[in-house]
C-alpha cells in the first residue's frame, strides 16, 4: 500500500458558545490516497465543511479549538502554525467553495485573482502571470480566454465563474483539491459541465480530490471512495460501489432512501428518517444517530467505533444481519 | 361563490400567459426599444382537480414567475387564467379576496417567508382572521388542528420562527396555506432549501395532505428526481416557454424535447446496483441563457445538439406529437406512438 | 462608463437649475415680504429702494426677475451688498474660497490618514486591547463639538499656555499660501487638527465596521485558502472593498464643508472663509450675500454628489453599466 497522501486521526473541532461547548467534529479519522477522489457526504451539522476548513486553519473564530492530527505527506497540519500552513495553502492543498458569486473579490479581474494565486508562492512577472491565467482559463473550457481574463467576476455566469475558481485552485498544481459543495449553487446542466471538468482535470493533473457535498448523485458520479458523516463523526466509509450497493449503516440506508430517484419505480411515500439531523450542540453521548434509528437497542447508549477495514461503519448491529435489515426497511415503505 | 368542480375536471386553466418585465431605470429610448425580460412567453396549460402538475426548469426559465402569475401575485402582461371556470385575470384586489381562499402559495425559503417578529400561532391564524372565520376560540382551535396536521404540536403555538429548524418552518408555511382550505396549492421550490432527510419528510407530508384533503398541486422545482416523485404530469420550461408537457413516467422514459433529454441526462443519478442501463450522457455547451436576449426561432437552438436551419428561423409551437405528449420541437425525439425516434441519442 | 458620466452630469445640471429657482423663490416670492426692503438692508432710503426695484426688475413678471437675478449673479457679476455699501458679492465669495479650501483640504488629509489607520488597526486587532481603545478615542473625537474644542484650543494656545508651551502659535487669522507657506501652515495647524478630530472619529468607526464585515466575507476566505498573507488580505482585499462606501461618504462631507459647513471652525479661529462670510451675512441679514453663498454652497454639494457617484462607479466595477 503506498503512503497515503492525507491521514486524519481523531480530528476534533469544538466551539465555545454561550450555550456550552459545541463539538462540530467529534473524532473523525480517514485517509486519502494519491490520485483518489473521496466524496464526503452529510447534511447540516455533519461537520463535513468544518473538518476540512479546520485542517487548513481557515476557521478564524478565536473560540474554536482543533485537536487531533492530519498528516499531509507525513507533516501534521494541525501542529503547524499559520505561517507554515500558508506555504501549503494554494500550492500543495487548494480549497474551493460553494458560492462562486461571493468567492472572488469583486473589484479585481479574474486574471488578477489567478495571478495572485500564482504570485502567492512564486515570483511571477505581470506578463507571465497574465499568460498563465489565459492558459488556465482555456484549460477549464472558458471561451475567448484572452478577452475574458480582463473581465470582472460579476461579468461571468455562475458556471463560468466556478470554472475560473477551479482554474485558480489548480494554478499551482496542488496534489490535493478540496471542493466544498462546488456545484450546489449551479443549475443541473451547468453542474454536469463542472463535474465533467473535474473528472477531466483529475485525469490530467493526477490530483486527489476531497469532494464535500450533500448530493448523493454527485458522489455516485465522481467519487472513488465515500465517507458518510453524521453529527461530526464518520458513520460509514468505503469504496463507492461498496457503500452504494451494500450500505451498512442505518443512516446511509435512510439517506439513500430519502432521495427520490428519477429512474427507479415511483413510490407514493419515501422512506424518510424521522426527526432532524443532530447538531453539534444536541449530539447525545453514545451513537449520535440512535434517537432517529429504527433499529436502536441497548448497546447504542455507547458510541460505536468505526470498524470494518476497507468498508467500515460505526454501528452496533451485527454485521451479518445488516443486509436483511436494510431490505426489510426498504420493503416496508414500498 | 366558486362553482362546484367535479373530480377530474379542469381546475386551473392558463391560456397564453405572458409576463414581460421592463429592464433598467429611467431611459431616454422610446418604449419599444427598451430591453425587456421575456420572463414567461405564451404558456398554456391545464391542471385537473386532484392531480399534481410539476413545473421544472433551470434558473431564468420563468417557472417562479409563472407560479406567481397563476396565483395573481403578479399582473399578467397578456393571457388568461381561469380558476374553477372563473376568469381571474383582471379581477380587482377586492374581487380577488374570495378567490384567494381557494388558491394558496407555499414559498421556497423557510427562513424568509415567515415574519420573524410574529409567533407562529399568529402567522397561521392571520388568514383565518382576515376572512372572518369565527370567534378567537374557534380560530385558536383551528390553528391547533392545522399544526397537528402538518406534524407539529399545539405547544408550538407561542414560539417564534427562529426557534424552529428549516423543515419545521416549512411545515408552518404549509399550515398557513392550508388554513383557508384551498382547492389549489402552488408550491414554489418548497423543498430546495432543506436537508435531504427533511426533504423526504416534507414530500411525504405533501403526499399525505393530498390524499386526505383532495388537494391539487402545481409543484415548481428544479430537482428532476423530486419533480418526478410528486408529479402526475410535468411541464418543462426553457427561457419562459413551455417546451414539453407529458405524464411523468413517459417523460422520463422517453423525453420528446432535446432540452428535456439533456436535463434528464445531466441529473446525477445514484448508482446503487439496481439500475440496468445508464442513460447516455449529454453535456450541453454554453451557459443557461439570459432571458433578455432571446434567440430567434426556437429558444433552445443555440445549444441543441439536433438543431437544423429551420430551428433558427421558425419558432416551433407546442403540439401533440403522441397521445398525451406535447412538445415544442420541429424534430421531436419520439414517434407518434411514444417510442424513441431513430435520431435520439439517449439509449434506453 | 462614459454614458454613465454624461447622464450623471446632465442630472446634476438639472438639480442645480432647480435649486437656483428654489432659492430665488424663497427670497423673492415669499408672500407678504417686500424683497426690495430685504435686499436694500435695514434703514434704506427711498432712493435706494427705487434703485433696487429697478435693478432687480421687481415690477416685472417672475421669470424675468429670475432671469435678471441670474444675470446679475453670473454674467455681470456686479451684484453688490447693500449692507457693506457697494462691495460686490461675487468677489467676496471668490476671495473667501481659497481660505475655506485650505482649511478643508488640510483637515481632510489629516482625518483620512488618521481615520483609516484607526479603522484598519481596530479591525486587525479586533478582540485585543487595541480595538476598544481605538473605538473610544473615536467616540471622544466625535463627541466634542467643534466650537467648544476650538475655543478650548484657543484658550490654551492663545492665552493660558501662550507664554510657555505654545509660544510658537501665531495669533488667530489667515496668511495666504502664496505669501508665506510656512506661516500659512502654522496658522492653519490648530484649525486643521480641531476639524479633523471630529471627522477622524466618524471615519474610524465607519471603516472599522466595514472592515469587520469585509473580513467575514467569502472572498477573504478564498484569499486565505490561496495562501495569501494576512497583511495583503487586510489591505488589498478587505480595505480595498471597505473604502468604497467610505470614499462616497468622504465626497459628501468634503463637498458640504467646502460649501460652508466649516462655519464654526472658521469663526472660532478667525479665518475669513466662506463659512464666516455666511455667518456674518446672516447676522446682518445681508440678502445679496446670503443669496450668493447659498447658491455657492448648493453648487458644491451637488457637484460633490455627482463626483462621488462617478467615483463610486470607478471604484466598484459592478456599478458600471454600458
Amino acid at each position: 500500500m503506498p503512503e497515503p497522501l492525507l491521514e486524519v486521526q481523531d480530528l476534533r473541532v469544538s466551539f465555545r458558545t454561550r450555550r456550552g461547548v459545541a463539538r462540530a467534529v467529534d473524532g473523525l479519522s480517514f485517509s486519502l490516497q494519491p490520485g483518489e477522489v473521496l466524496g464526503v457526504v452529510g447534511e447540516s451539522g455533519s461537520g463535513k465543511s468544518v473538518s476540512m476548513m479546520s485542517m487548513l486553519k481557515l476557521i478564524r473564530d478565536p473560540n474554536c479549538t482543533v485537536e487531533g492530527s492530519a498528516r499531509f505527506r507525513g507533516q501534521d497540519l494541525i501542529a503547524m502554525n499559520d505561517n507554515e500552513l500558508r506555504q501549503l495553502r494554494g500550492r500543495d492543498i487548494s480549497m474551493i467553495f460553494q458560492d462562486p458569486m461571493t468567492s472572488l473579490t469583486p473589484v479585481y479581474t479574474v486574471g488578477w485573482h489567478i495571478a495572485e494565486q500564482l504570485g502567492a508562492h512564486t515570483r511571477v512577472s505581470k506578463a507571465t502571470g497574465r499568460a498563465r491565467a489565459i492558459e488556465l482559463l482555456e484549460e477549464v473550457g472558458i471561451p475567448d480566454p484572452a478577452r475574458r481574463v480582463d473581465d470582472y467576476p460579476h461579468q461571468f455566469s455562475g458556471g463560468m465563474r466556478q470554472r475560473a475558481v477551479i482554474a485558480m485552485g489548480l494554478a499551482n498544481n496542488p496534489s490535493l483539491l478540496i471542493a466544498d459543495e462546488p456545484t450546489t449553487a449551479l443549475d443541473v446542466t451547468t453542474q454536469a459541465q463542472v463535474l465533467d471538468l473535474l473528472r477531466r482535470l483529475r485525469r490530467e493533473h493526477g490530483s486527489s480530490i476531497i469532494l464535500i457535498t450533500h448530493d448523493m448523485g454527485v458522489v455516485s458520479q465522481l467519487a472513488d471512495r465515500v465517507l458518510v458523516m453524521y453529527a461530526g463523526r464518520a458513520v460509514e466509509e468505503g469504496a463507492k460501489t461498496d457503500v452504494f450497493h451494500d450500505p451498512q449503516h442505518p443512516y446511509t440506508w435512510g439517506l439513500l432512501g430519502s432521495v427520490p430517484r428519477a429512474r427507479a419505480p415511483r413510490v407514493r411515500r419515501l422512506p424518510a428518517i424521522p426527526g432532524s439531523p443532530a447538531s453539534a450542540l444536541t449530539a447525545p453521548a453514545g451513537c449520535a444517530f440512535a434517537p432517529r434509528c429504527a433499529h436502536r437497542h441497548g448497546l447504542c447508549d455507547e458510541q460505536p467505533p468505526l470498524v470494518g477495514g476497507a468498508h467500515s461503519d460505526a454501528c452496533w448491529l451485527p454485521r451479518d444481519s445488516r443486509r436483511d435489515l436494510h431490505l426489510t426497511a426498504v420493503q416496508v415503505e414500498r | 361563490m366558486t362553482p362546484e368542480v367535479e373530480r377530474g375536471e379542469v381546475l386551473l386553466r392558463a391560456t397564453d400567459v405572458t409576463k414581460h418585465f421592463a429592464v433598467g431605470g429611467v431611459s431616454l429610448r422610446p418604449r419599444s426599444a427598451r430591453p425587456v425580460v421575456h420572463a414567461v412567453e405564451g404558456v398554456s396549460l391545464q391542471v385537473r382537480r386532484g392531480e399534481t402538475l410539476g413545473v421544472v426548469g433551470e434558473s431564468g426559465c420563468g417557472k417562479s414567475t409563472l407560479g406567481r402569475c397563476l396565483v395573481r401575485l403578479t399582473e399578467l402582461t397578456a393571457g388568461r387564467v381561469e380558476l374553477a371556470g372563473q376568469d381571474i385575470t383582471h379581477l380587482s384586489r377586492r374581487q380577488l379576496r374570495p378567490v384567494r381562499r381557494n388558491v394558496q402559495l407555499v414559498f421556497q425559503d423557510p427562513y424568509a417567508s415567515l415574519n420573524p417578529r410574529r409567533r407562529i400561532g399568529d402567522i397561521i391564524a392571520e388568514p383565518l382572521q382576515l376572512h372572518g372565520s369565527g370567534t378567537p376560540a374557534q380560530v385558536r382551535a383551528e390553528v391547533g388542528e392545522l399544526l397537528e396536521r402538518v406534524g407539529l404540536s399545539t405547544s408550538h403555538v407561542d414560539r417564534y420562527p427562529h426557534e424552529f429548524s428549516g423543515g419545521q418552518r416549512q411545515r408552518v408555511g404549509i399550515a398557513r396555506a392550508l388554513a383557508m382550505n384551498p382547492m389549489l396549492i402552488v408550491a414554489d421550490e418548497p423543498v430546495s432549501a432543506l436537508d435531504v432527510s427533511i426533504q423526504a419528510q416534507v414530500l411525504n407530508l405533501f403526499a399525505d395532505l393530498q390524499d386526505d384533503l383532495g388537494l391539487t398541486y402545481v409543484f415548481i422545482a428544479h430537482d428532476l428526481g423530486v419533480v418526478r416523485h410528486v408529479s402526475d404530469r410535468i411541464a418543462v420550461m426553457y427561457l419562459g416557454e413551455l417546451v414539453e408537457v407529458a405524464d411523468a413516467d413517459p417523460l422520463y422514459d422517453a423525453p420528446a424535447h432535446p432540452y428535456s433529454e439533456a436535463l434528464l441526462s445531466a441529473a446525477p443519478e445514484i448508482d446503487d446496483g439496481t439500475e440496468q442501463v445508464q442513460r447516455e450522457r449529454i453535456v450541453l455547451t454554453g451557459d443557461v441563457p439570459n432571458p433578455v436576449d432571446k434567440p430567434t426561432g426556437c429558444p433552445f437552438h443555440p445549444r441543441c445538439p439536433y438543431a437544423q436551419e429551420r430551428c433558427v428561423i421558425e419558432r416551433p409551437p407546442l403540439a401533440e406529437v403522441a397521445p398525451g405528449r406535447f412538445t415544442a420541437c420541429h424534430f421531436p425525439l419520439i414517434t407518434a406512438t411514444g417510442e424513441p425516434a431513430a435520431h435520439a441519442m439517449a439509449q434506453r | 462608463m462614459l454614458g454613465f458620466a454624461v447622464k450623471r452630469s446632465a442630472s446634476a445640471v438639472l438639480v442645480l437649475f432647480s435649486l437656483s429657482v428654489l432659492v430665488f423663490l424663497i427670497f423673492f416670492a415669499t408672500p407678504g415680504v417686500d424683497p426690495a426692503a430685504r435686499i436694500a438692508g435695514r434703514n434704506a432710503d427711498q432712493a435706494t429702494l427705487m434703485q433696487v426695484r429697478q435693478e432687480f426688475g421687481l415690477d416685472r413678471p417672475l421669470p424675468v426677475r429670475y432671469g435678471l437675478m441670474m444675470e446679475h449673479l453670473f454674467v455681470q457679476r456686479d451684484l453688490t451688498s447693500f449692507v457693506n455699501r457697494g462691495v460686490k458679492v461675487i468677489p467676496q465669495i471668490t476671495q473667501a474660497v481659497p481660505v475655506t479650501l485650505s482649511l478643508v483640504v488640510g483637515a481632510a488629509v489629516i482625518w483620512m490618514v488618521v481615520g483609516i489607520a484607526m479603522g484598519v488597526g481596530a479591525a486587525a486587532w479586533q478582540g485585543r486591547a487595541a480595538d476598544p481603545i481605538i473605538v473610544l478615542l473615536g467616540v471622544v473625537g466625535v463627541s466634542m463639538p467643534v466650537y467648544w474644542l476650538g475655543e478650548v484650543v484657543n484658550l490654551l494656545t492663545q492665552s493660558r499656555l501662550h507664554g510657555s508651551v505654545f509660544s510658537w502659535v501665531p495669533a488667530l487669522g489667515y496668511v495666504k499660501l502664496t505669501d508665506d507657506p510656512a506661516q500659512w501652515a502654522l496658522h492653519l495647524l490648530f484649525p486643521w487638527l480641531t476639524l479633523a478630530a471630529l471627522y477622524a472619529g466618524i471615519y474610524a468607526r465607519v471603516l472599522r465596521s466595514e472592515m469587520l464585515s469585509a473580513l467575514d466575507e467569502d472572498y477573504v476566505r478564498t484569499a486565505r485558502a490561496k495562501g495569501v498573507s494576512e497583511r495583503r488580505i487586510l489591505i488589498r482585499h478587505a480595505l480595498r472593498c471597505s473604502l468604497i462606501p467610505v470614499v462616497s461618504l468622504f465626497g459628501l462631507d468634503f463637498g458640504a464643508l467646502v460649501g460652508g459647513s466649516a462655519l464654526l471652525t472658521e469663526v472660532v479661529f478667525g479665518l475669513p472663509g466662506v463659512g464666516r462670510l455666511t455667518y456674518e451675512a446672516l447676522q446682518n441679514l445681508d440678502l445679496p450675500v446670503i443669496l450668493g453663498t447659498v447658491i455657492y454652497a448648493a453648487f458644491f454639494v451637488v457637484l460633490a454628489n455627482a463626483v462621488v457617484d462617478m467615483l463610486y462607479a470607478l471604484l466598484d466595477p459592478r456599478v458600471r453599466r454600458a
